[in-house]
């Protein structure tokens, strides 16, 4: 039945996926001037001495620009089916190349901010439930209301002034590979970890807490009480395991959200992960590689959101029947 | 069902809208966090739309004797690298934030509503592909577009405009198409078909003014985001640029003298998280009280047919 469900919705994302890649493909067309020239990373000057005529009859080649539109579109998808999202004209390696090497940076500072995001959310997002309108209540309350109307970026310029300019305890910029120096990995993860991380926690405390007060209305609750179990058999066995249901859920979509913020987050700390590469393609004017990693981040999350589905569906076998 | 033919003529229309601000009104009236959120909007307003004309100093007059220094009598919040007044910068930079963010609203919904009212209009398989693509942009991280938008086109306020818009459009479509689906086959609705009245007109007299509530809330929950992107955007260096003061390139600039001049980190700071703050109280108020999808399990209303 999952793997039915599973199927089924793969198959759904498939006109999203389409979509998605059409508007990627459009972006470059909005950029005026000669789209050869474009691609190839020219930025003003002379024509002539920085692009040659082969390299530049080559790139109107492959591009097609005098096809139809459609045509160029098809032709592009196909080699991006292929993995092929062309060359990067800064660097001259492939696209994928460049993105698949920055991932790892980008995949660690995800998990450590979903993680440290968890560790506050979920007993805070709880405690404030089951202890309605207490001083817990109210910290969970002040917690979510900071991460919903501060800045991300703001929130981490202070720490960066608090952890890196006042007390230095933390570096500020750049990154450590894990493998090499882990210390170093984790030092370089903290700040925009913390920094993510608590803008994650506000939207999911606040997502518990409604949940969990909701969950401790219904029958079943009632029932379980009648039946005579402790207070804290009903919260953590019954309660929780139905609300993480739904908080995965969120999680998975939020993921979205994650990915957004982590561009400003990522150039700010000069972390060097797929964010930052867009950051820099962009100033670099090199719109292969733009165009290579919104096409990259937009299938990720795609796939994020549709891994949530699955385990949702696979944490409540209602929803694989409907 | 003789008694909806027999019934007299529609409500006169403009009554919805004004029930849907009355209700607003209401709310704010009797909810404490509403109502600082909207004290903070109108103070806002206010400074936003006289505050350049009272601003304490010219915003970009430099004066080198008083560079870098922390907040005085004189420059309440200190003053830049050139010595230009922090405080008046900032109120400039009110103005120019919700400028940006009013308009990527504004278009996110003219552009939304008419989609979402014309794909519910007419179903079938218009309505399934106009929503597939409203759902895939929808799927696009919002932020992540944007950059990319903006990136191509190159950085300016329409610019912006778009971007941002770009991406709540789908928020909006969808909205009233449930608005219209929900209200097409209501008695008044064909009542109002079957007296002549165009498609267009049923829609903005008697569909759009039932779906106003969820769309206030949308609107009100838009702001933050819109005015988070412009910040974010400028912040990166890809949105507004010199002289257009924004808060987000204020802050770019003031990493470069975190050390010695703090003040310039934390006081557009400060200023974006109250303005936004203002639209998060009063949005989550509303939304607790105009959308029924908050209501909870505890006040499952029943609905008389208008």
């Amino acid at each position: 039945m999952l793997i039915r469900y599973s199927a089924r919705r793969l198959l759904e994302t498939i006109p999203t996926l389409f979509i998605i890649s059409m508007i990627v493909f459009s972006l470059v067309l909005l950029i005026p001037g000669d789209r050869v020239l474009v691609m190839l990373g020219y930025s003003g000057g002379d024509i002539a001495d920085v692009i040659s005529p082969e390299v530049y009859e080559r790139m109107r080649i492959r591009l097609g620009v005098d096809d139809p539109i459609p045509l160029q579109y098809g032709r592009w998808l196909s080699r991006a089916l292929q993995g092929d999202l062309g060359t990067s004209a800064l660097h001259a390696i492939p696209v994928l190349d460049i993105i698949l090497a920055r991932l790892p940076a980008t995949i660690y500072l995800a998990l450590s901010s979903i993680i440290l995001g968890a560790v506050i959310a979920i007993p805070l997002g709880v405690a404030a439930a089951v202890r309605q309108d207490t001083w817990v209540d109210k910290v969970a309350n002040g917690v979510v209301l900071f991460g919903l109307v501060t800045p991300g970026f703001w929130v981490a310029l202070m720490l960066v002034l608090l952890f890196g300019v006042y007390l230095g305890w933390l570096p500020t910029i750049g990154y450590a590979a894990p493998q090499d120096d882990f210390p170093e990995f984790a030092r370089h993860l903290a700040l925009p970890s913390i920094v993510l991380g608590l803008d994650f926690a506000a939207n999911v405390i606040r997502f518990i807490r409604t949940d969990f007060l909701e969950q401790m209305r219904e029958d079943y609750v009632r029932t379980a009480r009648a039946k005579g179990l402790s207070e804290r058999i009903v919260i953590w066995k019954h309660i929780f395991k139905n609300s993480m249901l739904a908080t995965v859920t969120v999680l998975g979509f939020d993921i979205s959200r994650l990915m957004g913020g982590s561009t400003v987050i990522e150039s700010l700390f000069a972390y060097p992960g797929i964010s930052f590469l867009l950051i820099q393609s962009i100033f670099n004017r090199d719109f292969a590689t733009v165009q290579g990693v919104v096409l990259f981040l937009a299938l990720m999350v795609i796939f994020m959101n549709y891994l949530a589905d699955i385990l949702y569906a696979l944490l409540n076998p209602r929803i694989r029947y409907e | 069902m003789s008694e909806a033919v027999a019934a007299p003529l529609p409500p006169p229309p403009a009554n919805a809208y004004v029930a849907a601000l009355r209700t607003v009104r209401e709310v704010i009236a009797n909810d404490r966090k509403a109502q600082i959120g909207a004290w903070i909007l109108v103070g806002s307003i206010v400074v936003a739309v006289i505050g350049p004309y009272v601003a304490p100093h010219d915003v970009e007059l430099p004066n080198t004797d008083i560079r870098l220094t922390g907040p005085t009598l004189s420059n309440i919040m200190g003053t830049d690298h050139l010595g230009r007044d922090l405080f008046s910068r900032i109120i400039s930079g009110l103005t120019v934030s919700l400028q940006v963010a009013a308009g990527a609203v504004l278009i996110a919904v003219i552009v939304g509503v008419p989609i979402g009212a014309y794909s519910g209009y007419k179903g079938g398989w218009i309505d399934s592909v106009i929503m597939r693509i409203m759902d895939a942009v929808i799927a696009m991280p919002g932020r992540l577009l944007a950059i990319a938008l903006v990136a191509a086109i190159g950085p300016s306020v329409g610019a912006l405009w778009f971007a941002i818009s770009f991406g709540s459009v789908p928020r909006y479509a969808r909205l009233i198409r449930g608005g219209v689906l929900a209200q097409k086959e209501r008695e008044y609705v064909e009542a109002a078909r079957s007296i002549g009245e165009s498609p267009g007109s049923t829609l903005l007299r008697y569909v759009l003014p039932n779906a106003m509530a969820p769309v206030i809330v949308q609107i009100t929950l838009n702001f933050p985001s819109a005015i988070t992107a412009e910040a974010s955007l400028s912040f990166l260096g890809l949105g507004l640029v010199p002289p257009t003061i924004s808060w987000g390139q204020m802050l770019s600039a003031a990493q470069q003298y975190l050390e010695v001049a703090p003040w310039l980190a934390i006081f557009p700071g400060l200023a974006l998280s109250v303005l936004i703050m203002g639209f998060v109280l009063l949005g989550d108020a509303l939304r607790d009280h105009l959308d029924p999808r908050y209501h909870g399990r505890r006040r499952a209303r029943r609905r008389t047919p208008a």
